[in-house]
């Protein structure tokens, strides 16, 4: 009797935040999914959706993947060797936790402030622009602005991911556990089997959930693009901007609605693809 | 699932207190026209025209009556509205101006009066491009101001729903320290503009970028039947490297990232002015067709304020308010009736850039036509 009572008392708890993802996702959700099935007149029409298959839609449904993914590999490899870099030094040590914490700010260091530190460093008129050409002759625009465009957007994005990848793939390394080395050494193993046999298979799931991680982020990344491009809305975030609020192309707001749903769609997968290596990736991590 | 139902229940509070002081607004409004000495009550909201109200004296003693006038998207630097906005608060110091999301877009201005529809903050007035303008004339109350037949027949609706007030040429302005002049549309194809032009917004997005294309199209020798040509030349300008994909505002300009840019004229000289002793900035309409566009004034037809409305829509075909048009660097639509009677600031009218040979104003259904090529081609043209 009493055992069956605790349960909803405690989960009662978590009330205000069921209330919260109701309120700001779930409602949301259903609204964007909603309004992609439902015309200009208000009825029922497939017409919206439909218009998911545009090339222009497809153009920027497969530069959004394109570029979320291209982000997400560099984003990985180069957090990854980062954090293989920091095990050498001492977990509590003064590198270690500075690393951690700026870790932790640059990887929410996004919008328009840093849209705004690229156009100061390296925009048309930057200081490290300004300083190439003017001290090394090298212009790093000779075949035009490329900084504005959908490349522009590779350097800003990575300069977020790598440091999320720090973020969540460090547990994951330091969890590999110095007795299994020593182990494999007892047993005659090699530097390299130790890596290839145990090391690796253990921190594939990590590496492969967090993968995932940095494309849902880059994938769902909006205010550092529209801040700084403005031409062509290349991206899906910005396809839906413009779908909003356009004065030339009017009576496009449900086509928003579609195109987030085809959002969620893309986040599904990967999210469940991220619980799915989550799980097999938490039995080592104990 | 307690918080859900309460911003319902106030919402439903705030409506019923609106609904009430709308009503309340209405009634005294009736009133003060009966007070004025027409004898008939006058509904101000279905007043199509000063005549409903007797005379000028009548209108303002009921715009006065209601002391309001909600306006939305009106940035102070656009075209004078600053100047406008303070001169007919110096005039009607008992009218109070609510000024709403100044930077606002036209299609946003329609959002907020749906979404407030019934409420006393609704805008009572709009300010639009002409594609929003005619897609939405279930919006408009008609109405005629008092020197409707000055204003060219091509910029107005016959009802009066919208009415063009002041408009320009699309322009190139630039930096005659960065760069040599442009004298036609391919000079700026040339290497001494590599990673210099810019216009303003994205052509599927902005009144102003739009135009930009329609303006290339017209000199490219197409037409606005089609843009294409236009299409095809910002295609070219980013082939050669020349197109530089950030929105222009003064800030940019003073910084040197944007050293050409495609505006409006009048807003094109306004960075000029705001940027004085920054940085020297010219102004050139292209010889040959030149590509024309109004800004159109609109009476909201759930205004809050019906006869303030009514009142500043009065106001802005004055001579005062067109000539500050002017002085904006804008063309105000009463220009040539008001050059033949001698009330125009000559000065200022001599000073605007030289009109091309010809003038193209596209129609809605051109317009139209024009958005739905640039919504299949202009993304991949500029990539």
């Amino acid at each position: 009797m009493s055992s069956r009572f605790r349960v909803p008392a405690a989960a009662f708890g978590l009330l205000p935040f069921a209330v919260y993802v109701l309120l700001f996702l779930g409602l949301p959700t259903l609204i964007a999914v909603g309004t992609g099935f439902v015309g200009n007149d208000g009825a029922f029409t497939l017409d919206t959706v439909a218009a998911l298959t545009d090339p222009v839609v497809l153009a920027a449904f497969g530069s959004s993947i394109g570029l979320s993914a291209l982000t997400a590999v560099i984003g990985a490899i180069v957090g990854a060797l980062v954090c293989y870099a920091l095990l050498g030094a001492p977990p509590e040590g003064p590198l270690r936790s500075t690393i951690d914490s700026l870790s932790s700010v640059l990887a929410q260091f996004g919008g328009v402030m840093l849209a705004f530190a690229f156009i100061a460093t390296i925009g048309i008129q930057g200081m490290v622009t300004v300083l190439l050409r003017d001290t090394f002759g090298v212009d790093i625009y000779a075949d035009g602005v490329w900084l504005y465009e959908l490349p522009g957007l590779v350097l800003p994005y990575v300069y977020f991911q790598v440091p999320l990848m720090v973020i969540t793939f460090m547990p994951a390394l330091v969890s590999l556990k110095t007795t299994w080395a020593e182990a494999n050494a007892t047993l005659g193993g090699s530097s390299r089997s130790y890596w290839l046999r145990i090391a690796l298979p253990v921190l594939a799931p990590s590496f492969l959930g967090s993968l995932l991680l940095l494309f849902a982020n880059a994938f769902s990344s909006y205010a550092t693009a529209a801040a700084l491009t403005s031409q062509g809305s290349q991206i899906v975030p910005l396809q839906i901007r413009s779908a909003l609020t356009s004065e030339t192309m009017l009576g496009r707001e449900n086509l928003a609605g579609a195109l987030a749903l085809g959002m969620i769609l893309v986040m599904t997968v990967v999210m469940a693809g991220y619980s799915l290596l989550q799980s097999r990736a938490a039995r080592w991590q104990r | 699932m307690t918080e859900e139902p309460l911003p319902t229940t106030r919402t439903l509070a705030a409506t019923i207190a609106a609904t009430a002081i709308v009503a309340l607004t209405l009634t005294g409004c009736s009133g003060a026209a009966d007070a004025s000495g027409t004898g008939t009550a006058v509904d101000a909201s279905t007043a199509t025209s000063i005549s409903a109200f007797g005379d000028l004296a009548a209108l303002e003693a009921a715009a006065i009556d209601e002391g309001a006038l909600n306006v939305i998207a009106l940035p102070r630097d656009w075209a004078n509205y600053g100047a406008v906005l303070d001169l007919f608060a110096e005039k009607y110091p008992e009218i109070t101006i609510t000024e709403a999301a100044p930077d606002g877009s036209s299609a946003e201005e329609i959002q907020a009066a749906q979404n407030l529809a019934g409420q006393d903050t609704a805008p009572d007035v709009f300010d639009l491009g002409l594609a929003v303008a005619l897609a939405n004339t279930d919006q408009f109350a008609p109405y005629q101001v008092a020197t409707w037949s000055d204003i060219p027949d091509a910029l107005k609706e016959e009802s009066g729903l919208y009415v063009g007030d002041y408009g320009g040429y699309m322009a190139v302005g630039y930096d005659p320290d960065t760069v040599p002049a442009p004298k036609s549309l391919a000079d700026l194809l040339g290497a001494e503009y590599k990673g210099k032009v810019a216009i303003n917004g994205d052509p599927t997005q902005a009144g102003a970028a739009f135009a930009a294309v329609g303006m290339a199209a017209v000199q490219n020798d197409g037409s606005v039947d089609d843009f294409q040509t236009g299409i095809d030349f910002f295609g070219d300008l980013n082939a050669a490297g020349n197109f530089v994909k950030i929105d222009p505002t003064p800030a940019t300009i003073a910084s040197g990232e944007t050293p050409v840019v495609f505006d409006w004229d009048y807003l094109n000289v306004g960075y000029g002015t705001q940027l004085e002793g920054e940085r020297n900035w010219e102004v050139v309409v292209f010889p040959g067709t030149g590509y024309a566009g109004y800004y159109n004034q609109a009476i909201n037809v759930d205004a809050p304020h019906p006869a303030a409305a009514r009142l500043w829509q009065e106001f802005l075909y004055t001579d005062d308010a067109q000539n500050l048009w002017l002085a904006g660097g804008a063309r105000p639509a009463r220009a040539d009736a008001m050059a033949a009677e001698g009330t125009i600031d000559a000065d200022l009218f001599d000073a605007l850039p030289a009109v091309p040979d010809t003038t193209v104003v596209p129609t809605g259904a051109q317009s139209e036509a024009a958005a739905t090529l640039l919504g299949e081609k202009w993304a991949a043209a500029v990539q």
